[in-house]
């Protein structure tokens, strides 16, 4: 569904992505795990048309969408939830949710969406007229996901939404990572927690300083003991 | 209390301000409030004009001041020389210095948009040099005098307190313009994005947002803002010249800072605490009214050495 190919992403001369090639199948949860650094929000913000590559391809749905503005982008069916939630704290969280839909001029199917993300974290609805500002970490990253669901996406982009949460509501965000990824939707996830991020994984790529350095589904991964010992925490037997 | 001024002359100023106590009646007290919250009425629409431009861009509009000017040109020139009646003239140079706002910001802000805050800066001080000497060039520095407009110029009595009937229409219009503002502001979605795009210009454009549009629109309604104020303005002090901006572009710019710049509540608190500020010291201390300009410098400096970010300003963490 989306392809990326041989994918360079410089910042002034330093390249952040080297070259990366990376398939992510429609209807499947992919996550792309790798260190600080890496280069793995670099990927993300590209395919999201607010970092230009130097050079390389990104095919979606078999069209060329390599370059393309964020605007664009949207209206194709792919959508971030950003890395450190970046809801708009001066918009109440009902607000938050209208400008997920902001493209969209449907106002039956928008309400009916806003009730859909309610059902799925009834803790938004009490706190509807609430500013997004005084939510609370959880929270916020609850509305940061209902927020780009809002757009309808088809490729939903997470950029680490366990950061800096609670255990307890890291579970919840990726139970409804699963439950959405049922619903039909494929979901490129980013994570530095990756034993969480394997576990649900259908696909998995390792991101070392710029360059994929292996590839596997999640289970062959979470087994692999180079895995283990770097981003696992385990030792090496 | 005696103050001694350079060239050795004194001056009574505590015992004029007594003097000034016992002469002000009611009637004369009625009258300088009616007059500081006309000024400061004109005041808080040009400084909305700085506090929504610096909220979305975080840039301040140098040429803000030198819009008002133009609009009094406009207006001259729509009344004056094509003698169209003055209310189609209203109307007309609201769109004229609304499309004006929009050329600037086009040519002198958008073109640099990538590049950094200082150089727009430098770019907003350019377009102010140009729109003054362009009006010069354009229309002489000769004073122009602002056209006549009976019914808001006459005298009407009010219980007693002769005014000028400008004086009653600028709060009115104000008010009205302001709840207009914030209702598009609060209620609409291109308000809803305008407070987005302040706060998160990349993800608001993730969220498919416009941000040009968005960036257009403001300057649409702030310069739309500042032509009321300005078409109030030539009404209330006739005279027009090619530097007619500077000053209250100045005090209008305070004004949003007093109140927190990039709040639009503030930015009306600041006008008025500057207009009716500027006015009672007149009122109260005529040996000062001389120093009436400097009142606003003072204000600003005494209330940033308190609250540095303004009167509704909250901190803020500078934009990665």
């Amino acid at each position: 569904m989306l392809k990326i190919d041989d994918l360079v992403v410089a910042y002034g001369g330093i390249e952040a992505l080297k070259g990366i090639s990376l398939e992510v199948p429609e209807g499947k949860i992919v996550t792309l795990i790798g260190a600080n650094g890496a280069g793995k929000s670099t990927l993300l913000r590209t395919i999201m048309g607010l970092e230009k590559p130097k050079s390389g391809k990104i095919t979606y749905e078999g069209e060329d969408i390599t370059g393309l503005n964020s605007q664009k982008i949207v209206t194709t069916g792919i959508t971030l939830v950003p890395e450190g939630r970046r809801v708009f704290p001066n918009l109440t969280v009902l607000e938050n949710l209208e400008i997920g839909a902001y493209m969209r001029n449907d106002k039956e199917g928008i309400a009916k969406d806003i009730r859909w993300i309610y059902e799925m974290f009834p803790r938004l609805e009490e706190r509807s007229w609430q500013m997004a500002g005084t939510l609370s970490g959880g929270e916020q990253q609850m509305l940061a996901v209902g927020r780009a669901l809002m757009c309808h996406p088809k490729v939903l982009m997470m950029d680490e939404p366990s950061l800096g949460l609670a255990p307890l509501v890291i579970k919840d965000i990726f139970r409804i990572i699963q439950i959405i990824n049922k619903q039909g939707m494929t979901v490129l996830l980013i994570e530095q927690n990756a034993n969480m991020a394997l576990k649900i994984a259908h696909l998995a790529y390792v991101l070392e300083t710029g360059k994929i350095t292996m590839t596997g589904t999640g289970e062959e991964l979470l087994e692999n003991p180079e895995i283990e010992a770097a981003y696992l925490g385990k030792k090496k037997k | 209390m005696v103050i001694k001024g350079y060239g050795g002359g004194e001056m009574e100023l505590f015992g004029e301000f007594f003097q000034a106590m016992q002469d002000m009646t009611l009637v004369s007290f009625a009258q300088h409030m009616v007059n500081g919250i006309s000024l400061g009425s004109l005041y808080a629409l040009i400084a909305i004009g700085y506090t929504m431009v610096y909220g979305i861009l975080l840039m301040i509009n140098f040429a803000h001041g030198d819009i008002v000017m133009m609009a009094c040109y406009f207006a001259f020139f729509g009344i004056t020389v094509f003698h169209i009646p003055w209310y189609f003239t209203f109307v007309g140079v609201i769109v004229a210095t609304a499309l004006l706002g929009v050329l600037i910001e086009r040519t002198a802000y958008r073109p640099l948009r990538e590049a950094p805050k200082n150089s727009v800066l430098i770019s907003a001080i350019g377009a102010s040099f140009l729109l003054e000497n362009l009006a010069n060039y354009l229309f002489s520095g000769r004073p122009l005098r602002f056209p006549e407009i009976p019914v808001l110029t006459q005298n009407i009595a009010v219980g007693g307190v002769q005014i000028q009937s400008i004086c009653l229409v600028i709060p009115v219009i104000t008010l009205l313009s302001l709840v207009v503002l914030l209702h598009i502001v609060n209620h609409t979605k291109t308000g809803m994005a305008m407070r987005a795009v302040s706060k998160d210009y990349e993800i608001a454009r993730v969220m498919g947002i416009n941000i040009d549009r968005v960036i257009s629109t403001t300057f649409i309604i702030g310069s739309a803002l500042a032509a009321i104020g300005a078409f109030m303005w030539g009404v209330r002090y006739p005279g027009i010249t090619p530097m007619l901006g500077v000053m209250p572009g100045l005090k209008c710019f305070i004004a949003a800072v007093i109140g927190g710049i990039g709040n639009i509540k503030g930015a009306v608190i600041g006008g008025f605490i500057l207009g009716l500020g500027e006015v009672m010291i007149v009122a109260f201390f005529p040996d000062l009214s001389g120093y009436r300009d400097a009142f606003a410098f003072i204000v600003l400096i005494v209330i940033l050495f308190y609250k540095p970010t303004g009167l509704l300003g909250e901190k803020t963490t500078e934009k990665v």
